[in-house]
């Protein structure tokens, strides 16, 4: 065993490289809960993000407008979701389901003609001075921007959802969209809003996975982080600040046992292996002991009738 | 009329109908692991389905189904297969073992054939391309162009046909880089891009300069790639778009002739459950090309191995070698044999770390 192969600095940094994609996701998917609405097709929107961006980034050159693709990419497909469940009130667990399988079926035909391409690279920040520190420079300031990005949407999501008026409606929609529609809310129109916030994310998710952390297309390649961002959200209590937690730790604990592994650490393959699930499943459990709890519509069906 | 006979009537047009279809139709069906655009295992198979369409044309049918998980849900796949009158079904994972011989016993008249692994009945036959053969030319490569003497190798599950590879590569390594040490990352997942990408960074922060890999995508060469003066090879498919780097040589798997053959059979009536286990020899296994990157006597060294393998002069495990816990595995001149090689679980002397278990 060598562990001094481990470099710190470099395994920080990595970590927050790999907890991204899930952090993007699942940040969306809490607003979208937190509107009442259970949608269980981020693996499929995180995948169509994933060629989206791509496939524009290989178009234009430039990865900035191949994210940008990449959330709108997300958005539409979440809108299928949205007129399944908000205007046809359709069962949003099988809705969120077909919306996987057919985002998975839809990023392999849009695909098709990306197999093998190298998309623009997306440059690291070299923030002056910053980025020269030692160790914290490698860990904190020598990024992509989305790492950034990602920080501060869990940053604005929060402080939207806890202090603006525009937070309240929304959690007033998901905790209670009847007595919301009494007080005059279109539940409706915020929850698609909401909706497509969330399929925006997950894009934008996938696209880090295609255009930074690959960073080439193969089909299926987001291989489950979709299941990973919404069981972040569940664990994490509907909180921000704990799908940040819960997307470090895990990004964390998969960097880190590949790196145990890689310096023979003497500890069974299989046991890192589930590290990383059983790590950030029991953290968020014990944190969640408090008396948080699921929204109080979330997923049931809102009819103006009813 | 009544009704029923009606009905009874349809029902038997049906049926000449479609036994008239089966007749002049073989239907073949596959069952793969990860996605046909994997760029590597998965392609590679589909790329014999493919070739299988050409050469009978209107005489078979395909189908496929990717995506396929390892377990329970196979077996429907493969049943589902069956039920629709396929007459001959490839099941290419090594986890597809114990539900294709499941499936088998509830259709008989139904031929399977299972890639990589071991169980074999009256109606399931096994093939599987000898790999090793390929890293054994590999390795040698490795062994050559590393740097930092530190190779780094992505492992997806503890099977014997991983760990044959992990033993051949390494033998090969150290026979021209006595200094060499290898570091193992099992990912646990034939096909998980992410994941890939991450394990070949983290082996590249921890010094290694040549990566090999055992997973399906294409990601660790990515990873490679950007970071600079690493070096890879193709996996199953030829992954051509990395070369002349990081990408230096390849493992092709060229199932084309086999799917053809087995075809063949099934069509004349003269399918026999058998146990194909070919090599570089007789062209399941290729390599692809060796870049200019490599040094002219490496590549020659290389092709020579090539060669004397592929004409039986040389078996790529040859004594003496001993186990990882130093007790004697092969004499000197003594080669391995195919049955301790299909059911290889143990690294030889001179790896580090423990074998999953």
């Amino acid at each position: 065993m060598d562990l001094s192969a481990i470099s710190p600095a470099l395994l920080l940094a990595s970590l927050m490289v790999a907890a991204t994609p899930i952090l993007i996701a699942g940040i969306g998917e809490l607003v979208v809960e937190r509107a009442g609405v259970l949608n269980l097709g981020v693996e499929g929107m995180m995948i169509t993000g994933a060629i989206c961006g791509f496939a524009i980034t290989i178009e234009t050159g430039s990865p900035a407008v191949g994210f940008v693709a990449a959330a709108v990419g997300g958005a539409l497909l979440s809108l299928l979701f949205a007129i399944l469940t908000q205007f046809a009130l359709a069962n949003q667990v099988a809705s969120g389901l077909a919306l996987t399988l057919f985002g998975l079926g839809l990023s392999s035909l849009l695909g098709q003609e990306y197999v093998g391409l190298k998309p623009a690279q997306t440059p690291d920040l070299h923030i002056p001075l910053l980025s020269d520190l030692p160790f914290l420079g490698t860990v904190l300031f020598s990024h992509d921007v989305m790492v950034y990005f990602g920080l501060a949407l869990v940053a604005a999501v929060w402080a939207v959802l806890k202090y603006t008026r525009v937070g309240l409606v929304l959690r007033a929609v998901g905790e209670n969209h009847d007595a919301a529609h009494a007080l005059g809310y279109k539940v409706v129109r915020i929850r698609v809003l909401a909706i497509m916030f969330g399929g925006a994310c997950a894009g934008l998710g996938g696209a880090y996975i295609s255009l930074i952390r690959v960073p080439q297309w193969t089909e299926g390649m987001t291989a489950g982080a979709g299941w990973i961002a919404l069981a972040l959200v569940v664990f994490a209590s509907w909180k921000p600040w704990r799908v940040l937690l819960g997307a470090y730790l895990f990004g964390g604990v998969t960097v880190l046992q590949l790196n145990l592994q890689a310096a023979g650490l003497a500890i069974p393959v299989e046991y890192l292996s589930m590290s990383p699930y059983l790590i950030t499943i029991l953290v968020l459990v014990i944190m969640s002991a408090d008396r948080s709890r699921a929204p109080g519509s979330l997923g049931r069906v809102f009819h103006a009738s009813g | 009329m009544t009704i029923t006979k009606l009905l009874a009537g349809a029902a038997l047009a049906l049926g000449l109908a479609t036994s008239a279809v089966a007749q002049d139709k073989t239907k073949v069906g596959f069952v793969y692991v990860g996605p046909v655009g994997d760029g590597g295992w998965t392609y590679e198979h589909d790329q014999g389905r493919l070739a299988v369409e050409a050469h009978f044309g209107d005489k078979v049918e395909t189908t496929y189904v990717e995506n396929v998980p390892e377990g329970a849900d196979a077996e429907r796949v493969m049943t589902q297969m069956a039920l629709q009158g396929a007459n001959l079904i490839f099941t290419t994972s090594f986890g597809y073992m114990d539900p294709t011989i499941n499936v088998a016993k509830k259709f008989p008249n139904v031929k399977f054939e299972h890639a990589t692994g071991y169980k074999t009945a009256e109606n399931v036959g096994v093939y599987s391309a000898r790999f090793y053969e390929g890293r054994a030319i590999q390795g040698t490569i490795a062994g050559h162009m590393t740097q930092s003497n530190v190779i780094g190798y992505i492992a997806s599950f503890p099977i014997p046909e991983v760990i044959r590879g992990i033993n051949s590569a390494y033998i090969h390594a150290k026979k021209v880089n006595p200094d060499v040490q290898f570091k193992i990352v099992w990912a646990y997942t034939w096909f998980d891009p992410a994941k890939e990408a991450d394990a070949a960074k983290v082996l590249i922060e921890q010094g290694a300069d040549v990566i090999l890999q055992h997973t399906d995508s294409k990601a660790p060469q990515a990873a490679a790639q950007a970071a600079g003066n690493v070096y890879t090879f193709g996996q199953a498919s030829d992954m051509a778009e990395f070369s002349p780097m990081p990408r230096i040589s390849s493992i092709i798997d060229n199932w084309a002739p086999y799917y053809i053959a087995r075809t063949q059979a099934v069509m004349d009536g003269t399918w026999e459950s058998d146990n194909t286990w070919d090599g570089i020899g007789p062209g399941m296994v290729g390599i692809g090309e060796i870049t200019d990157v490599v040094p002219a006597e490496v590549k020659a060294e290389a092709l020579a191995l090539k060669d004397a393998i592929a004409k039986g002069e040389y078996h790529p495990f040859t004594g003496p070698l001993n186990k990882q816990d130093g007790s004697p595995w092969l004499a000197d001149g003594e080669t391995a044999d195919d049955g301790t090689l299909a059911g290889m679980n143990f690294y030889v002397e001179g790896i580090e770390g423990e074998i999953p278990q």
